[in-house]
């Protein structure tokens, strides 16, 4: 019997031996965000050429930097979707794992909104309704205090009295870093809830002190109201159809595909649109990116058509499919075109 | 004793049958409510599955039809082949984007040729039909360059939106934000159904086809996902049964007892019990960082579930050949066989039917397994090709069919949500009939002694 068993597994290293050969088609994964443009270009890449369609996996931004940098060679991937830049420390993590030529890529922007169920009652916000009502401390006469909000109308006389509740992206999607800076951070900053504590924040320099006011000022409340979600938009939806109070935050393009669950509301007076968002108006967007392995272009075939696929007119621009999709199209496409081509990494003055 | 008592009556002693004490009818009370819990609680099993499947049903039946757009295309030849010289590489130059000008001039003709009146334009009308149009028209005059300047009549895919609309998804109410259709191409449809030109028919795309990007939901199949668990299969099929078959019949005819064998036999039962994406991570460091074998690979996927099915396979066999009468094994060794005769020709045979249900529910429950898979990469926006050959089915990046469900469950368009539950429909019939099998295997075969 032993005999057998031997044979299995050397069946099994056999099997391992041979399949080592290279891989042929393209290995993408990150934001969820992204992956739906990606997986429209890797559709239409493999329909217009004689490479393999590319394999487009999700997870976050955070994860596909992660997987990113864990190495240079096959068996890693050559694309990251991001829904943010990639930050310093990613960058470091890179380098020590061997991943130093990195091309950065801007495919355009993307609309974040904020989005309650169709039958409910409409909102008008700005980025001070959302931290009075998500913060975990505001200031009230001069002093912070915890956040003592119940409802909206509590937050603004101007609102219904609905009771408070959010869904909004877990800390691994990069929608949340976005959602912080331009909403929490900015409600903030209006309410003077920053000045009082950057006075009161500890820190050795004034930067390490502006630092840990940012920090104060975006550490949301935990009693509930504010819900993190780790998963997809599909999930943010689910929990607004069963508490109808819910107030989901949203990409553009998810919520322009479900206009007959969701009623979307105003920042600051702007209806979110490709349009409000191109012009600059809308002010809660933020750039997408894919980062490509430059060491992996010229070993998986079809990486660098791929890249250069991604940014051409016919597919990011105006009038190309990710722009139907909800993509706003990056009025600098031309110099990232031929940033991509040239193959210019970070660092190298991009 | 007893008739004596019945004739006594009305002084009937506390031993009568037919007048019951306290005691008995407290007894006979608790009987009839356990008899009673266990009814409700059948009755809930039951109300639960119903409602499972009238739900799984309803919504999911909509993904077997589709509804199509037939028409005639004429395949310019000065879009398609400028230089007339049907070189199959200068063709090929032309890409998807360069089909939807013959696509809106189909729609003109059409429109002329049924008579109907509208006033949408003809790039307005091209937009109910979904975005794969173009790229079925690429792949037939790459396959056909030969028909180029010819007329001919194709059947296409109409989008999400308006399919919704055919299966009472979408309504004018319901349309009244959506960017991606108007009332106005609403009454297109309808004057398209009127002449016969747009029909609602049965899918097989979505049984044999492949994944489809965020954009056109309704060419997305669940065929290429099917052959990747199809492939996964084969390899737990041919590793976990013959490494468990034998791991098994050592462990119990051969191995001594000893606390050796005890250790190998409680850790069996503890890997029996181990969470599966335990063995996703493990199949991510041994055999995707470790070994380096492709990403995305239905070998890796099924090697992964050959590590969660082996306890399984080595638990059944081992119960199948406990469950053989020792009297075999002791004839057979009395007139003089081998051990290993003893047990290949006499205790295995009788042994198998229990062998093989242990293995095809194992199977079945590999089958339906996701969280390892997210691991190893199947789970994602994979449409690759069907695959031709065996080696490019096991080492081509392929997903699964229960990754394929989740992958839609979470995209935006609700026609993928449809999708979803028919994906489930399909895997649920594929669990039910290899269930049905062992079932049947087990009383067709299994001898009791």
């Amino acid at each position: 019997m032993s005999v057998k068993l031997t044979a299995s597994a050397l069946a099994i290293t056999a099997v391992a031996a041979t399949s080592a050969a290279a891989r042929d088609q393209v290995q993408v994964a990150g934001s969820s965000t992204v992956l739906p443009y990606a997986s429209i270009v890797a559709e239409a890449f493999g329909e217009n050429f004689d490479f393999p369609t590319p394999v487009v996996e999700s997870g976050g931004s955070s994860a596909g930097l992660k997987r990113f940098c864990e190495g240079v060679g096959e068996n890693t991937i050559d694309v990251a979707n991001a829904s943010r830049k990639i930050k310093d420390k990613e960058i470091k993590a890179c380098a020590e794992a061997g991943v130093t030529d990195i091309i950065e890529v801007r495919i355009g922007y993307d609309g974040i909104v904020f989005a309650s169920d169709i039958n409910g009652s409409g909102f008008e916000y700005t980025p001070t309704d959302w931290f009075l009502a998500l913060s975990n401390e505001i200031l009230v006469d001069g002093k912070m205090v915890a956040n003592p909000n119940k409802t909206w109308a509590d937050v603004n006389a101007n609102f219904p009295a609905q009771a408070l509740q959010a869904f909004i992206p877990g800390t691994k999607h990069g929608t949340r870093e976005v959602f912080e800076d331009k909403v929490i951070l900015a409600g903030c900053e209006a309410t003077g809830a920053f000045d009082v504590l950057l006075a009161a924040a500890e820190g050795a320099t004034d930067k390490a002190k502006h630092k840990a006011a940012e920090k104060a000022c975006i550490s949301l409340r935990t009693d509930g109201v504010s819900v993190d979600i780790d998963g997809d938009y599909t999930e943010t939806l689910a929990r607004i159809e069963s508490n109808k109070d819910g107030i989901g935050v949203f990409g553009l393009a998810f919520y322009e595909n479900n206009t007959d669950k969701l009623q979307v509301a105003t920042m600051s007076g702007i209806v979110p649109s490709t349009e409000s968002i191109a012009t600059g108006e809308y002010p809660v967007s933020r750039p997408l990116f894919f980062y490509v392995k430059k060491a992996h272009i010229g070993v998986i075939p079809g990486l660098k058509e791929y890249a250069e696929f991604f940014i051409a007119d016919e597919i990011a621009g105006e009038d190309g499919p990710l722009a139907e999709y909800g993509l706003v199209s990056d009025p600098e496409l031309a110099d990232t075109q031929t940033a991509v081509a040239d193959e210019a990494v970070l660092g190298s003055n991009m | 004793m007893t008739d004596a008592t019945q004739n006594t009556g009305a002084v009937a002693p506390k031993s009568s049958l037919h007048t019951l004490d306290a005691r008995t009818k407290r007894r006979n009370a608790a009987e009839s409510r356990f008899k009673f819990y266990g009814m409700v609680a059948i009755g809930i099993g039951l109300l639960m599955l119903v409602t499972l499947l009238t739900t799984i049903l309803s919504k999911g039946t909509g993904a077997f039809t589709q509804t199509f757009v037939t028409m005639e295309v004429e395949l310019l030849e000065t879009k398609l082949d400028k230089t007339g010289a049907r070189d199959l590489e200068k063709i090929k130059k032309v890409t998807t984007f360069g089909y939807a000008p013959l696509i809106k001039t189909a729609f003109e003709k059409t429109v002329e040729a049924h008579g109907i009146e509208t006033d949408l334009k003809s790039k307005a009308m091209a937009k109910i039909l979904s975005k794969s149009a173009a790229s079925q028209l690429r792949n037939y005059v790459i396959a056909n360059p030969d028909q180029i300047g010819q007329t001919i009549e194709f059947r296409f895919l109409a989008n999400s939106r308006v399919d919704g609309y055919m299966k009472g998804r979408v309504t004018r109410d319901s349309i009244a934000n959506d960017k991606n259709i108007t009332p106005a191409q609403l009454d297109f449809v309808d004057q398209l159904i009127a002449v016969g030109a747009l029909k609602k028919t049965f899918n097989i795309d979505f049984i044999i086809g492949a994944d489809a990007s965020d954009q056109r939901p309704e060419a997305a199949g669940i065929g290429v996902a099917m052959m990747g668990s199809l492939f996964m299969m084969l390899v737990v099929l041919a590793l976990a049964l013959p490494i468990g078959v034998a791991a098994s019949i050592y462990l119990e005819e051969f191995a001594p007892k000893n606390w050796i064998t005890d250790i190998i036999e409680v850790n069996i039962s503890n890997l029996a019990a181990v969470p599966s994406i335990v063995f996703g991570i493990l199949g991510l460091a041994v055999f995707i960082n470790y070994m380096h074998l492709p990403q995305s690979a239905p070998l890796v996927g099924g090697l992964v579930l050959t590590l969660m099915t082996l306890p399984t396979i080595i638990i059944s066999t081992r119960a199948a050949l406990k469950a053989v009468p020792p009297s075999i094994r002791d004839a057979a060794l009395g007139v003089g066989a081998s051990k290993m005769q003893a047990v290949f020709h006499h205790v295995l045979p009788l042994a198998a039917p229990g062998i093989l249900t242990g293995t095809i529910i194992g199977l079945a429950q590999a089958l339906g397994e996701t969280a390892p898979l997210l691991l190893i990469g199947m789970i994602g926006f994979i449409a690759s090709n069907m695959p031709e050959t065996v080696g490019e089915g096991l080492l081509s990046p392929n997903s699964a069919m229960p990754a394929q469900i989740y992958e839609w469950a979470k995209r935006a368009d609700p026609a993928f949500y449809e999708r979803a539950w028919g994906g489930i429909i399909i895997l649920l019939i594929f669990l039910i009939s290899m269930n049905t099998l062992a079932v049947l295997l087990r009383r067709r075969f299994e001898r009791r002694w």
